[in-house]
């Protein structure tokens, strides 16, 4: 089997998953109780969000754990509106975004929110002139990706971030679920930054939400204090524990592993290249983890399955975004049907292997061959 | 390029006498705290040197930060005392910088053959000439490039780093501090250990009114303490049957009166025991009924020893953002009973009379049961945290 589709999940790493059994085995408590084992729970709870904390150079009251990045987005987005109405209606962001933030959008303009979605150029990056000129004083909420999910695209978001402290009362969100642990992430100038753990070999179903102190949020689940008051239920100790373990893996060594991608990169897109009918829609802008490709002519949901019957898995756009229609990042950045209505997603990790590239661009020339007529 | 942490001396170099007393307990304070961190630590007649390794920078200034006895320090470049290397580096230093400078030297080697203000102005031009956004305001300058030129090394900074100030812990003798797990007494032993105060602590506990959990709260907050100074001893007190015997024996009304009493009596003992010279606590004018003067004048009656309040005039939101400054706070909140939280009567006496204290206090005998929960103390030695007792799993 060659899965070359971590950017839709990754697999546990064992040592995730060691953490989070003995934790759910010998760590019963709530840590809300107020008994010893609750107590015991809640020390280990505490150690776990300061671990994250630390990390990601920020307070350990910043750090609110949550379901994942589509949880995180939402309590980012729906929280800093209910919050603070007064100030102002307006809305930035971009069509590359995750789809739990762009459907969002629709409700928010039912609510009588204004949307604007800034002009991506066709190089994937965000046109900072139009950004610019797009901000007002009523402009609440910025909320873009660090990395796109589908192109791969990297946001300049220190540059936004800079941008935007000429105006004090924008709130200014990061999807970073494709970026953390992928690549090293800043979170200066930025006031909310989303992530989840199974994009780094950590679980599903834990995330986290990076909440700066000068910001509040109103809760989406009420019912009182629990790891914060930003979101309730019995804290996920296991998760919890496990999530900040898998951020701690991620993160070692982190260069070495970015560098082996990047030479896997190289490669993988050397070999597409000199594919015919192979367009490689990943430029430099991109992190080298993904890469996306359209196969020109030839359906990709039929290329996907028949590299799935040589135990090969890549994704036709994300995991995310429904099946039918063209890929909504590459018609962002201007690209005609043939090339959004084609595309697939090959990505990569640093636990790729040199041969499965190779395997991969082979079985992808076998499978062209066939399928053409 | 080396870097080194200067530490003036500040307030201390005004001890005469005592001045190389405390400037020793200071270095040896400092050479505690950054064990492990592979600094070598030297000393001169006017500052300390910590030359350090360049990626344990943050971990030394946040440790230093510790420490009391430093008033302020910098993050000096150390150069060999030479002109053409003084001048290469305070260009590479000034490169980035935009807005106003001067330039401060100090000639400690009268040797050296520029005279300070000459020299100043001359550093000056070569900055000028180096980046053109710079220019000079002696007056209010954005940016202070100090040169300090010794013998052999000249020392050159642009930052002063302020320390927490006060002495170092251990220029005087010890206290005896009393920790109730509130808000206030971590508050207390924090600036008692400003001071130079060496600190024991006493807690009281009550079990099975108090649970094991607000001992632990106790044990967090020392912990919280340690990171100040050197390991703390904790006394715990078993009182419950004291506690018991004064709310079956006395008036409601003076209840609290006599159980401060007797912690008194019971922390001078130890005191005597421990050799502190000074009982510390939390106490606050006015803050609760045992804590108006009327109480707190009746119930010092007990003892002859001096009582340090370091907090006792302070508001309740000054303590707490001392508290959250030495991040007790959030212990301090966690909600557990104490001693002075359980058996609360309804209406406390605020203006307290000695006759009547004394009259309540001859209803049990009273020595004989202080006699007893002393000889069955409890001792810990509480010691900062070592790194994540839940390395395992994270």
């Amino acid at each position: 089997m060659i899965y070359l589709d971590y950017s839709a999940t990754t697999p546990a790493n064992p040592e995730v998953v060691d953490t989070f059994s003995k934790v759910s085995l010998e760590y019963i408590g709530n840590p809300n109780s107020l008994h010893r084992l609750g107590v015991d729970a809640k020390h280990l709870m505490d150690a776990a969000t300061k671990q994250v904390a630390d990390l990601l150079h920020v307070d350990k009251e910043e750090v609110i754990f949550t379901s994942g990045a589509s949880e995180s987005n939402n309590l980012a987005i729906m929280g800093v509106l209910e919050k603070y109405p007064m100030r102002g209606n307006h809305i930035l962001t971009t069509k590359l975004e995750h789809s739990s933030i762009l459907e969002c959008m629709p409700y928010l303009e039912k609510k009588g929110y204004q949307i604007d979605y800034v002009k991506v150029k066709e190089d994937g990056m965000i046109d900072l002139d139009y950004f610019r000129r797009l901000l007002t004083k009523d402009t609440v909420l910025v909320t873009i990706h660090h990395v796109n999910s589908e192109v791969g695209f990297c946001q300049n978001v220190s540059m936004i971030g800079e941008i935007l402290k000429e105006y004090p009362t924008t709130i200014f969100h990061v999807d970073g679920t494709q970026a953390l642990g992928k690549i090293p992430v800043s979170l200066e100038g930025i006031d909310l930054y989303s992530f989840s753990a199974h994009k780094f070999y950590g679980l599903k179903g834990c995330g986290g939400l990076i909440k700066k102190k000068h910001i509040e949020l109103e809760p989406l689940i009420h019912g009182g204090k629990s790891q914060t008051i930003y979101r309730s239920g019995t804290p996920p100790l296991g998760l919890m524990v496990s999530t900040a373990k898998a951020l701690r893996l991620a993160l070692d060594h982190g260069e070495e592993k970015y560098a082996k991608v990047q030479k896997l990169n190289k490669l993988l897109k050397k070999e597409l290249q000199m594919i015919d009918g192979v367009v490689v829609n990943s430029n430099q802008n991109c992190i080298p983890h993904i890469v996306n490709i359209s196969v020109l002519d030839i359906k990709p949901e039929t290329l996907l399955h028949a590299l799935e019957e040589k135990e090969i898995y890549i994704s036709t756009k994300t995991a995310c975004s429904k099946v039918d229609g063209d890929s909504l990042t590459l018609t962002a950045i201007g690209k005609p049907s043939s090339i959004s209505g084609h595309s697939l997603r090959v990505s990569l990790s640093h636990l790729t292997t040199e041969e499965e590239i190779h395997i991969f661009v082979d079985c992808l020339k076998q499978c062209m061959e066939q399928l053409t007529f | 390029m080396d870097r080194v942490v200067l530490i003036k001396y500040g307030e201390l170099t005004t001890k005469k006498g005592n001045r190389n007393y405390f400037i020793h307990v200071l270095y040896q304070n400092i050479e505690k705290k950054l064990k492990g961190l592979d600094v070598s630590i030297s000393q001169d007649i006017s500052r300390m040197y910590i030359e350090f390794q360049e990626e344990n920078l943050e971990l030394v200034l946040s440790r230093l930060n510790q420490v009391f006895g430093i008033h302020t320090y910098q993050v000096a470049y150390k150069i060999e005392t030479d002109v053409d290397l003084i001048k290469e580096q305070i260009v590479s230093m000034m490169k980035e910088k935009t807005g106003t400078f001067k330039v401060v030297t100090k000639r400690s080697d009268k040797t050296f053959p520029i005279e300070s203000t000459e020299f100043s102005r001359q550093m000056g031009s070569v900055l000028l000439k180096s980046n053109a956004s710079l220019s000079v305001d002696v007056h209010q300058p954005d940016t202070t490039l100090t040169i300090e030129i010794l013998k052999k090394y000249t020392y050159l900074y642009t930052d002063i780093y302020y320390g927490l100030g006060g002495y170092p812990v251990g220029t005087q003798p010890k206290g005896m501090l009393m920790l109730s797990g509130g808000i206030d007494s971590p508050v207390a032993g924090y600036l008692a250990l400003k001071r130079g105060v060496k600190l024991e602590a006493v807690y009281f506990e009550a079990i099975p009114h108090t649970s094991i959990e607000a001992r632990n709260k106790v044990i967090e907050l020392c912990r919280k303490l340690t990171s100040f100074t050197d390991k703390i001893h904790l006394h715990v007190v078993p009182f419950t049957e004291i506690q018991e015997t004064i709310y079956k024996e006395c008036n409601p009304e003076y209840c609290i009166t006599i159980m401060r009493r007797m912690m008194y009596r019971i922390t001078e003992r130890l005191s005597k025991k421990y050799k502190c010279l000074a009982i510390v606590n939390g106490e606050s004018i006015g803050q609760v009924a045992s804590q108006t003067l009327t109480s707190m004048s009746v119930i010092n009656q007990v003892t002859s020893m001096p009582v340090i309040r370091p907090v006792a005039c302070l508001d309740k939101l000054e303590i707490i953002d001392l508290a959250k400054k030495i991040d007790t706070y959030d212990i301090s909140i966690l909600p557990y009973e104490d001693c002075c939280t359980i058996f609360v009567p309804k209406h406390p006496v605020i203006h307290p009379v000695l006759e009547e204290c004394l009259k309540e206090e001859t209803k049990f005998d009273y020595e004989a049961m202080i006699e007893r929960t002393v000889s069955n103390l409890q001792t810990i030695v509480i010691q900062e945290e070592e790194d994540s007792t839940f390395s395992n799993l994270l």
